[in-house]
């Protein structure tokens, strides 16, 4: 493809982009040598990809003459030569310490920034209760639909599973030390205290919470948001809080219902493998929860629910980019969501049972 | 006409049991600018993106330099697309890259070429299409002209044939649409590419077009030279020309 005489260097191949990487191979034999002319003869074609090539040979071989091209070779070069473009450059990395810095800005500006939407989510839910303009429509019935009825297959089967499985892990135990009945007490309050509401809080961290962040940031991203503000409506007012009305309403009733069927789970294992009977093992689920259990319970379960709303409202508030940005913020909010559940959970812990 | 780049027969569309297009016929002569005109939701870019296999024409050929394209095999449909640039309606740039990654893709994937030349070839597409300055740029920095301007630098990456242009003025100013005509222009005798614009901008129309394609309802009415088109005594065609705009 170059065949090299007399400080000449033939190109004896059509200029395309396609024989480029091979003729860049080729010319690597003749780093060493001085080229003082290009003949172009034998070339016939070429491309964009063949002008910049030879932009290139003309850099490293202290700018050769073209000699022998045809008017369309040297039509193309005119077209698409690289030499004299204006110099563009990116922006140089800055040092670990300015980016550190920086960090630490943009942390400071975004948990500000949460902080004023948690205090918008918390107001308007509060005044949409008595104002209702600005919200939409039956949005609270339709998302309590979403959030709520739609999760209750899930959250029940789940919750059963679990409360088989925590059954059954326990009873073999038990049984060794004749302490059968206990098997009521362990599931009602591992159910009531911990697994209920934190099962049934990751659960709609990933079904709802994960939706409500992919809504916004799209969104977001289409302008629908800016699209709102223009007709005078509060993004915040009008499609958060209705979910986070929704999801006030919803979640303690799904914790009452994974409750309900773990403590069944248990029932079913305490039936079949440890011989007891049901009555005596809902009497002494009754007799072990306190009012207090129940309360922190359900209690835990409508913070989970708000930190839900809020972290994935957030997440979807500060999308960046399109497509992507959107799939980010999503996994994002899912993480942080079931982060903070687990958090707050050891925190209610550590402030009523330590 | 020249020769045609592209011929279709009897192209039928369908969405569902709808009919879009029905049994269009026309050529599209090589080396010159197509535009296919008509009202809005009669059919334009459905044609367009049946003519490149986006969408599976129902029945009907459509060849592309002279190869069947309707029934022909993903290698070589891949390379009748890579002969072929589009620029889309909205620019349609990866907005989470910059503007150099956005026109890097097809060179990284579709030559071999090594990274430095690869920039250089960048740099050449986006002087070509002025807009050097913005190679850093990620697309959310630019203005809706910068943005087309950026998306036909993607289009123009590989040297195509063939080049598409979905309503290239759409939501442009009469001045920044009046540029892009002109680069689009320049760019055809520049790269030597066949053109095929979507729109329904009579300005425009009058501009850039050697040849007319008139849809109206998803039928083909006119197919000719611009001035054929203009002389035309089609009622629906010469509605649209006084009219200016559906």
């Amino acid at each position: 493809m170059i065949r090299y005489s007399d400080q000449t260097l033939f190109l004896e191949v059509d200029l395309l982009k396609e024989n480029i990487p091979g003729l860049i191979l080729e010319l690597e034999k003749f780093a060493a040598s001085t080229i003082n002319s290009v003949d172009l003869q034998q070339v016939s074609n070429i491309d964009s990809a063949g002008v910049v090539f030879l932009d290139e040979i003309f850099l490293n071989f202290n700018q050769p003459e073209l000699i022998n091209a045809s008017e369309k070779i040297l039509n193309a070069i005119s077209k698409f030569s690289s030499l004299n473009l204006p110099l563009q450059k990116r922006s140089p990395q800055e040092n670990i310490f300015i980016q550190v810095g920086d960090f630490f800005v943009e942390w400071k500006k975004s948990f500000i920034w949460g902080l004023y939407l948690t205090a918008d989510i918390l107001y308007w839910s509060v005044v949409g209760f008595f104002k209702p303009r600005g919200m939409k429509k039956e949005a609270v019935i339709t998302q309590s639909l979403l959030i709520g009825v739609d999760a209750v297959g899930i959250i029940g089967l789940l919750s059963l599973i679990l409360g088989l499985i925590i059954a059954l892990q326990s009873a073999a135990q038990l049984r060794q030390f004749g302490a059968n009945i206990y098997i009521a007490d362990l599931i009602a309050i591992s159910m009531v205290r911990e697994m209920g509401p934190m099962m049934t809080a990751i659960i709609v961290a990933g079904r709802s919470g994960s939706s409500i962040a992919s809504e916004i940031a799209t969104m977001k991203v289409t302008e629908e948001l800016d699209a709102l503000r223009m007709m005078a409506l509060d993004p915040i007012r009008y499609i958060v809080v209705p979910k986070f009305h929704a999801i006030t309403l919803c979640m303690p009733l799904l914790v009452m219902l994974s409750i309900f069927v773990g403590i069944g789970g248990g029932l079913i294992i305490a039936l079949t493998y440890l011989d007891l009977s049901a009555i005596s093992y809902i009497n002494q689920v009754f007799s072990i929860l306190t009012f207090k259990d129940i309360f922190i319970g359900l209690m835990k379960s409508v913070v989970f629910a708000w930190v839900i709303v809020i972290i994935s409202s957030y997440y979807g508030f500060r999308v960046k980019g399109g497509a992507e940005g959107v799939g980010k913020v999503t996994t994002l909010s899912v993480v942080a969501s079931i982060f903070w559940v687990i958090v707050l959970d050891a925190i209610n812990s550590i402030l009523f049972y330590f | 006409m020249k020769d045609p780049i592209i011929q279709i027969r009897d192209l039928t569309a369908k969405y569902e049991e709808k009919t879009v297009l029905s049994e269009i016929s026309a050529d599209i002569p090589a080396n010159e600018i197509t535009v296919i005109i008509g009202s809005s939701g009669c059919g334009k870019t459905t044609l367009i993106k049946n003519i490149f296999r986006l969408y599976q024409p129902y029945s009907g050929s459509v060849k592309i330099f002279g190869q069947e394209i309707t029934t022909m095999d993903e290698p070589e449909y891949e390379a009748i697309l890579k002969r072929t640039g589009m620029l889309f309606q909205n620019g349609a740039l990866l907005n989470s890259v910059d503007i150099f990654t956005n026109i890097a893709i097809p060179l990284e994937q579709h030559t071999k070429l090594p990274a430095q030349l690869i920039e250089k070839l960048i740099k050449v597409k986006l002087n070509l299409v002025n807009l050097a300055e913005a190679i850093y740029l990620s697309p959310a920095e630019l203005s809706g002209g910068m943005r087309k301007r950026a998306a036909l630098a993607r289009a123009i990456a590989l040297d195509p044939e063939i080049l598409i242009c979905d309503e290239p003025s759409a939501g442009l100013d009469p001045l920044t649409s009046n540029s892009l005509d002109e680069l689009i222009m320049n760019l055809k005798n520049i790269l030597d590419m066949s053109i095929i614009i979507v729109t329904h901008e009579l300005a425009s129309i009058h501009r850039v077009a050697d040849n007319v394609i008139f849809l109206d309802d998803g039928k083909l009415l006119f197919s000719g030279t611009l001035e054929q088109a203009v002389r035309s005594n089609i009622p629906e065609l010469k509605i649209f020309f006084s009219a200016g705009k559906f």
